[in-house]
């Protein structure tokens, strides 16, 4: 064995251990950044059970969640702010996943099921069923799900020449997210006024009006897409990578991706026929939580996070904190939170459009 | 893992043809990669090498005829089994805006990994090793896209070297790098070949390096074999007239003997050659 040799032998032998101080550097700034997101979280749904035209403190407010609250705190935290709270908390979960999901599937920030017009899709199919065929809960949620599927497999099946390209999917996204808005204000136009009015403010995205059944509806939906994901998070990570290294690597490219996007259709869908289409919350969650981690992971969890926070703050602002006392549905100010965003995405992005 | 057999890995093409929507590139090809030797692939821009490095790989599907690994044919095969015994790297691999180098070498392992990919201490002692061998280690905590465009494409290796397959294809690997880690890279994968059996074919550009490193030399042209074999035989000035429409002149590499490519364009040669 020559100097060369030995020397790199000695230097592998380093690099383990380089390799894993490395490894911990990053384990431990994700848990920081998820807990922080967890504090951030907490102090939200603790101020948007306690504050209100009704405020209660603190103490009150673990008392009444332990069941030994007043007849009016449990009225008002567990019947009025409670079930707001979790809806919020699922959907956001749901939106931020599916976001970035289709942005590492793609490639690409910009795709995400709101800019894709998959949300948009499910809205439809969900107005549809609603104004239409005057569907109630449950029969909402299929055809909201039913929309997005069909939407998402619109884009696919136009996008698709003998292979898929990110940027491809993008810009037919959001040819069909147009086409889909036109539907849906016809449906609108030629709705009665009254349903037109209550259509509206669900297509803004609101939690508010929260029941039990839709939330078990969410639920029940996570808790069959959410370990799915989870379990194929790790064919994520090649897709990043391109289909050619995919491949390389052992992973099924065009079947992994087409699952993804499915499961990530099936989340879109899931949290729209919920709160409708909650602007934005898909898209900017995970590059936040890809940008709080600083690396190339897909941050599945951390997204996830962000999403609930993006989408508690929302709610909360956009009840408690609008100059006049006035109340808005999230959606409005997860979209006034999302558009600069977006625009700042555009102007920074490269002429590849994968940007920043 | 089991220990790698006794027996190296085969891997041929038999008729082998491949294209993009009908565009017929690599037409009616025999080739077998000489096992435990280095196999260099040259030709002219957009003769097929690329293609029929991925069609080797497993990337593009035959229009007809067939790649055989150890006699099966690949797409009968798992794709992760596949992924244990061969590797590519790709002519233009791409990566995650953030990831870091020791990250994206890691990827690398994913084939030797379970389903849920979990980390063990041999992946960590072999992608370790792939990055001191390729120079990358004081690397490893950067992001992949602050890197130069050499030192990135040494990591690339890096990551195809931590795939640790017993056949490693690599297209254009020496792309971007200067003169000396273009040596140091072929040197690096030489030394692989000779140490550890590693059957190599790479497409390489430089016809003096190719006819040094290479074992068996194959050249393309429009999709067909034009020529393969030892450099020695297989350079000759007509071949390369053919292959390239360059007309050069061979003369013996003072350092190695093999093969040396001078061409000789259109204005610089005053040393009309006597014969
Ligand atoms: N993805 C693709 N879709 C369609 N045609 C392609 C594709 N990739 C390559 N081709 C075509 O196939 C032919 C061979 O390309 P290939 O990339 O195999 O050439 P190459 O020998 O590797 O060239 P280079 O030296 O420039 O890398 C070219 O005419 C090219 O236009
Ligand atoms: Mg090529």
């Amino acid at each position: 064995m020559n100097d060369d040799t030995a020397a790199a032998a000695v230097a592998a032998g380093m690099g383990v251990e380089a390799l894993s101080a490395d490894r911990s550097r990053r384990r431990r700034r994700s848990r920081r950044v998820c807990l922080a997101l967890g504090g951030g979280i907490l102090l939200m749904a603790v101020l948007s059970l306690s504050a209100g035209a009704y405020s209660i403190g603190p103490a009150d407010l673990v008392r009444t969640l332990l069941g030994l609250g007043s007849g009016s705190e449990n009225f008002i935290v567990l019947t009025l702010r409670l079930p707001r709270l979790v809806l919020a908390l699922l959907a956001g979960a749901a939106f931020a996943v599916s976001g970035a999901l289709f942005q590492g599937v793609l490639r690409n920030p910009l795709a995400s099921p709101d800019i894709l017009g998959v949300t948009g899709g499910a809205s439809a199919a969900a107005v549809y069923g609603m104004l239409v065929l005057g569907f109630g809960g449950l029969a909402t949620s299929l055809s909201a799900a039913a929309g997005a599927i069909l939407v998402a497999a619109a884009i696919y099946l136009l996008a698709w020449r003998g292979g898929m390209a990110g940027s491809r999917f993008v810009l037919i996204g959001v040819g069909v997210a147009f086409m889909v808005q036109g539907f849906l204000g016809y449906l609108l136009t030629r709705a009665d006024l009254r349903d037109a009015q209550y259509a509206l403010t669900w297509l803004v995205g609101s939690v508010s009006g929260a029941r039990w059944s839709d939330i078990l509806t969410v639920a029940a939906g996570l808790a069959v897409l959410l370990p799915v994901v989870w379990a194929l998070a790790g064919r994520l990570r090649m897709l990043q990578l391109g289909d050619d290294l995919a491949t390389t690597l052992g992973v099924a490219a065009e079947r992994s991706r087409l699952v993804l996007l499915g499961l990530a259709a099936l989340l879109a869908a899931v949290a729209t026929a919920a709160v409708g289409p909650l602007a934005f919350v898909a898209f900017v969650s995970g590059p936040i939580a890809r940008r709080l981690l600083g690396d190339g992971r897909p941050a599945l969890l951390p997204s996830a996070m962000v999403g609930v926070l993006v989408t508690l703050t929302a709610d909360f602002a956009a009840q408690h904190l609008l100059p006049g006392g006035i109340q808005l549905p999230a959606g409005i100010v997860s979209g006034a939170i999302g558009a600069p965003y977006l625009l700042w995405l555009l102007a920074t992005a490269d002429t590849s459009g994968k940007g920043a | 893992m089991p220990p790698s057999p006794p027996v190296p890995h085969t891997l041929a093409a038999v008729g082998l043809s491949l294209g993009y929507d009908s565009r017929r590139i690599i037409d009616d090809l025999d080739l077998e990669l000489p096992s435990g030797r280095i196999t260099v692939i040259v030709g002219a821009n957009a003769s097929g090498k690329s293609t029929l490095l991925r069609g080797l790989a497993r990337l593009l599907r035959p229009e007809s005829g067939v790649v055989l690994l150890d006699g099966d044919d690949l797409f009968g095969l798992p794709g992760k089994r596949v992924a244990t015994v061969v590797g590519l790297l790709p002519q233009h691999p791409v990566a995650p805006a953030g990831i870091s180098v020791s990250d994206l070498v890691g990827r690398g392992r994913h084939p030797h990994q379970g389903w849920f990919g979990r980390w063990s201490g041999t992946d960590d002692a072999v992608v370790s090793a792939a990055l001191a061998a390729t120079d990358t280690l004081e690397l490893s905590a950067r992001r992949l896209e602050d890197l130069s465009g050499g030192q990135r494409q040494r990591v690339w290796i890096a990551m195809a070297l931590a795939q640790d397959t017993d056949i490693l294809l690599l297209d254009e690997p020496t792309t971007f790098l200067d003169v000396a880690h273009q040596l140091e890279v072929l040197d690096l994968l030489h030394e692989r070949n000779r140490g550890e059996g590693t059957t190599i074919a790479m497409v390489l550009h430089d016809l003096n390096l190719a006819a040094r490193y290479a074992d068996h030399l194959v050249v393309l042209r429009e999709g067909r074999i034009l020529a393969q074999g030892d450099p020695r035989d297989v350079l000759t000035a007509a071949v390369v007239l053919d292959a390239f429409g360059l007309s050069a002149r061979i003369i013996d590499d003072p350092v190695s003997g093999t093969p040396l490519i001078v061409p000789i364009g259109r204005f610089h040669d005053n040393h009309p050659r006597i014969s």
